[in-house]
């Protein structure tokens, strides 16, 4: 069966099975070069293997929910949304969370993911108890900060290359509604949306869109965005009696593939200087529903068919903080300079982190998107050298076409994760095409 | 009104999908299958999902003169009854194997009729209640590729029409579920089309619909009522050649 990830390309034939029980699964992942599938959102090649890949969604029941301490545990198939559903009518919600919350937790925890509070609470990894994994043989070892240190570490941000994540306990954030009360700061450059966001560090998200088609003296103009979880008492009045409780947003389909060249430099300057223009008129205080707050695309199934069928390649790094104004301008200068447009651009301030193989680092990270052009796959390597030059590196939830030197120069963290994989029998075990391209 | 849902054939994914889809509107539930001892997490899933009461019950609907013990066995009656068995079988081994084919029209057509058959004497003798019967298109039009299992729908479906035409003025109701492809284990493998096959949820949210709203037969997705009518509008001797 044909494969992509989010961005449509690679297009993989792989051979997918979808068990039903642990019995299931085990017989599949004995056929060797397994790799756990979540509900797709990754970029790239990820999650498939062309030999075996195991698609997780029918491990999709919740186990148990601690209304006193927010503790869930639930399989690894059940989506972020249904986590919402579920927890934000008894007073909770993820404590961290990516920009779509159609993932599976498996997904959120082999890539341990980001939000736009990780420079206060870190990466999904913070929430996470406990992990059961299935592992070549088919036995399942229970693994936390305590337990198996060693196997939990390596999991989380290990792209699904530890084993088949069973089952997890996260702990969810106590918040008093389903509003948040967000800050709209216009940045008339890089430097001051930096400043915007080393003045903000204090605030539980921050997030900005960055318009990459500006140039010149604009370069890197900006909307920061800061936000809160509204108090019950801020929620408005005709709200107030049911401040868990948001009214559901209508949800449509992008009905087919545009044409590629609708979304060109041209058309995706103009929408970039209409949304800056648009939220600069925006600028303030207002009190935003979750779900527009935190997943904006989600309201628009199958968005991605915007880039048509050619699909469209995500370009996502972190720089160290020390190096971030350098390196992004450097980076913006090189996606300005190539007439290459990113449609959706997003920086981010992350905090420190400590763990073997996830992504994050204390610094800036970047996120675009190009179309999947020849120009814009020309820009990619020069992009690459760029982080490399300033000590970055790559987030490989959103890669689908890195070359193994790249990585190995920007994270020699990989070279000790495919190493300590070989001598445990976790490789050839577990595989994915991305993890034979970057040779983890 | 929510009231308790019985829900037959309880492991499917089909019948997964509706229990959630009744148990997120409040409503109690009762999954009843062959070994419910094994339906542990789907019912803390739906406890911890919708804070609703979930009960496991075991059920074979093949075990025809052990349905009314089965009915006394329930820890009240329900409101909703929603039968999601069936086996498709093989059709070339149905053709040849005796064994086989009688698995598969007593799977489709004998148990299910004959339990939600004691459930409508019950409901009639209440006055009140829904019954849901999960058929499927390939009743509509018997065809080479699957007659076993399409006549035994067929027989299904003409029961629940009977029992709707029967119950219609004692209070209760009859939903008769046409689906078309559904993405379930019983597909698994198979290859088909995109734009006609449903999702689970689909089926359990239309059902759901279906209930409160008082409809009598639906098809899921609805573009099915007009393939199959294309279906069923071809002349038998244009028909008998074709391989559809
Ligand atoms: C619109 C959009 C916005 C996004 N925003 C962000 C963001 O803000 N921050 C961020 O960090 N990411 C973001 N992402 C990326 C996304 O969160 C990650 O790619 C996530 O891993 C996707 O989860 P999934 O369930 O779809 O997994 P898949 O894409 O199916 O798989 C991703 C990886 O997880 C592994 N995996 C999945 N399930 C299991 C399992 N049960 N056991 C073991 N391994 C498993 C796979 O092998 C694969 O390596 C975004 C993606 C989209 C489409
Ligand atoms: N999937 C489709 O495309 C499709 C299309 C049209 C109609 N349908 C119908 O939809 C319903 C649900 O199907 P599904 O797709 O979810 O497939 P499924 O998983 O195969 O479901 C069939 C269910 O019937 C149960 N069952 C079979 N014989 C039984 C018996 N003697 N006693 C008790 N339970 C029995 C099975 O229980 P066990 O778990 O114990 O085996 C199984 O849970 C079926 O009636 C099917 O015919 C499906």
């Amino acid at each position: 069966m044909k494969l992509t990830g989010w961005g449509n390309v690679p297009v993989l034939d792989c051979n997918v099975s979808a068990p039903r029980s642990e019995a299931e699964l085990k017989a599949v992942i004995a056929r060797g070069h397994a790799i756990a599938r979540g509900n797709g959102r990754s970029y790239g090649d990820s999650a498939a293997s062309r030999s075996n890949t195991i698609d997780m969604r029918n491990f999709d029941r919740m186990i148990s929910f601690d209304e006193e301490t927010g503790v869930l545990v639930a399989e690894a198939g059940v989506l972020l949304a249904d986590v919402i559903s579920a927890c934000l009518p008894r007073g909770w919600f993820p404590l961290v969370t990516p920009g779509t919350k159609l993932i599976t937790l498996g997904g959120a925890i082999a890539a341990d993911v980001h939000g736009k509070n990780h420079h206060i609470d870190g990466s999904f990894r913070a929430c996470v108890d406990w992990i059961d994994l299935m592992g070549p043989g088919g036995e399942v070892t229970r693994c936390s900060a305590g337990e198996n240190p060693e196997l939990f570490d390596w999991t989380l941000g290990g792209m699904g290359l530890t084993g088949v994540i069973l089952r997890c306990a996260i702990r969810l954030r106590r918040v008093e509604s389903g509003w948040i009360r967000q800050q709209m700061i216009p940045a008339r450059d890089l430097d001051a949306a930096i400043e915007i966001f080393e003045d903000n560090l204090g605030a539980t998200y921050s997030v900005a869109w960055i318009d990459c088609t500006a140039t010149g003296d604009r370069l890197g103009r900006s909307l920061v965005m800061v936000g809160e979880h509204a108090r019950a008492t801020e929620v408005a009045p005709q709200h107030r009696h049911r401040p868990l409780h948001v009214p559901a947003r209508p949800r449509r389909t992008f009905p087919f593939p545009l044409p590629g060249f609708a979304l060109n430099p041209l058309t995706v300057r103009a929408f970039n200087a209409l949304y800056y223009w648009n939220g600069k008129r925006q600028t303030g205080i207002s009190t935003v529903d979750w779900d527009s707050y935190f997943y904006p695309l989600d309201s628009i199934a199958k968005w991605n068919r915007l880039y048509g069928r050619r699909g469209f390649l995500q370009f996502q790094c972190v720089l160290p903080l020390e190096r971030g104004a350098p390196g992004l301008h450097a980076l913006m200068e090189a996606i300005a300079g190539s007439g290459q447009a990113s449609f959706l651009s997003v920086l981010k301030r992350f905090g420190p982190q400590d763990s073997p193989i996830s992504f994050p680092m204390e610094g800036y990270t970047l996120a675009l998107d190009f179309p999947n052009t020849r120009k814009t796959r020309d820009l990619m390597p020069r992009l690459d050298a760029i982080t490399l030059a300033h000590g970055g590196r790559f987030y490989l939830a959103k890669d689908a076409r890195m070359p193994a030197p790249t990585l190995a120069r920007a994270d020699p963290r990989a070279a000790a994760f495919a190493a300590w994989r070989r001598e445990t029998g976790l490789a050839p075990a577990f595989s994915s095409s991305q993890s034979e391209r970057l040779k983890l | 009104m929510t009231g308790p849902v019985l829900i037959l054939g309880a492991r499917s994914d089909i019948a997964r999908a509706i229990a959630r889809a009744f148990a997120a509107e409040g409503h109690p539930i009762q999954l009843a299958a062959r070994h419910a001892e094994n339906l542990g997490t789907d019912r803390d899933d739906l406890q911890t999902r919708y804070g609703v009461e979930v009960s496991l019950h075991d059920f074979d609907a093949l075990e025809v003169r052990q349905h009314e013990a089965f009915v006394d066995g329930l820890p009240v009656l329900p409101e909703i009854v929603v039968s999601a068995i069936g086996v498709l079988g093989d059709q070339t081994e149905n053709e040849d194997d005796v064994e086989a084919a009688l698995g598969v029209i007593r799977a489709n057509f004998e148990g299910p009729a004959l339990i939600l058959g004691v459930l409508a004497n019950r409901f009639a003798t209440r006055g009140s209640g829904t019954i849901v019967g999960i058929s499927s298109v390939a009743g509509d039009r018997g065809r080479a590729s699957n007659y076993v299992y399409g006549s035994a729908k067929a027989g299904f479906t003409a029961f629940l029409s009977g029992l709707r035409n029967r119950l219609a003025r004692q209070g209760v109701h009859v939903v008769t579920v046409q689906p078309g492809f559904v993405n379930t284990a019983m597909t698994a493998g198979m290859d088909t089309p995109g734009a006609l096959t449903a999702e689970p949820s689909e089926v359990g949210e239309a059902i759901v619909n279906a209930v409160k709203k008082g409809r009598n037969v639906i098809y899921v997705r609805r573009i099915w009522w007009l393939v199959m009518s294309i279906i069923c509008a071809i002349p038998e001797a244009i028909f008998k050649k074709t391989s559809i």
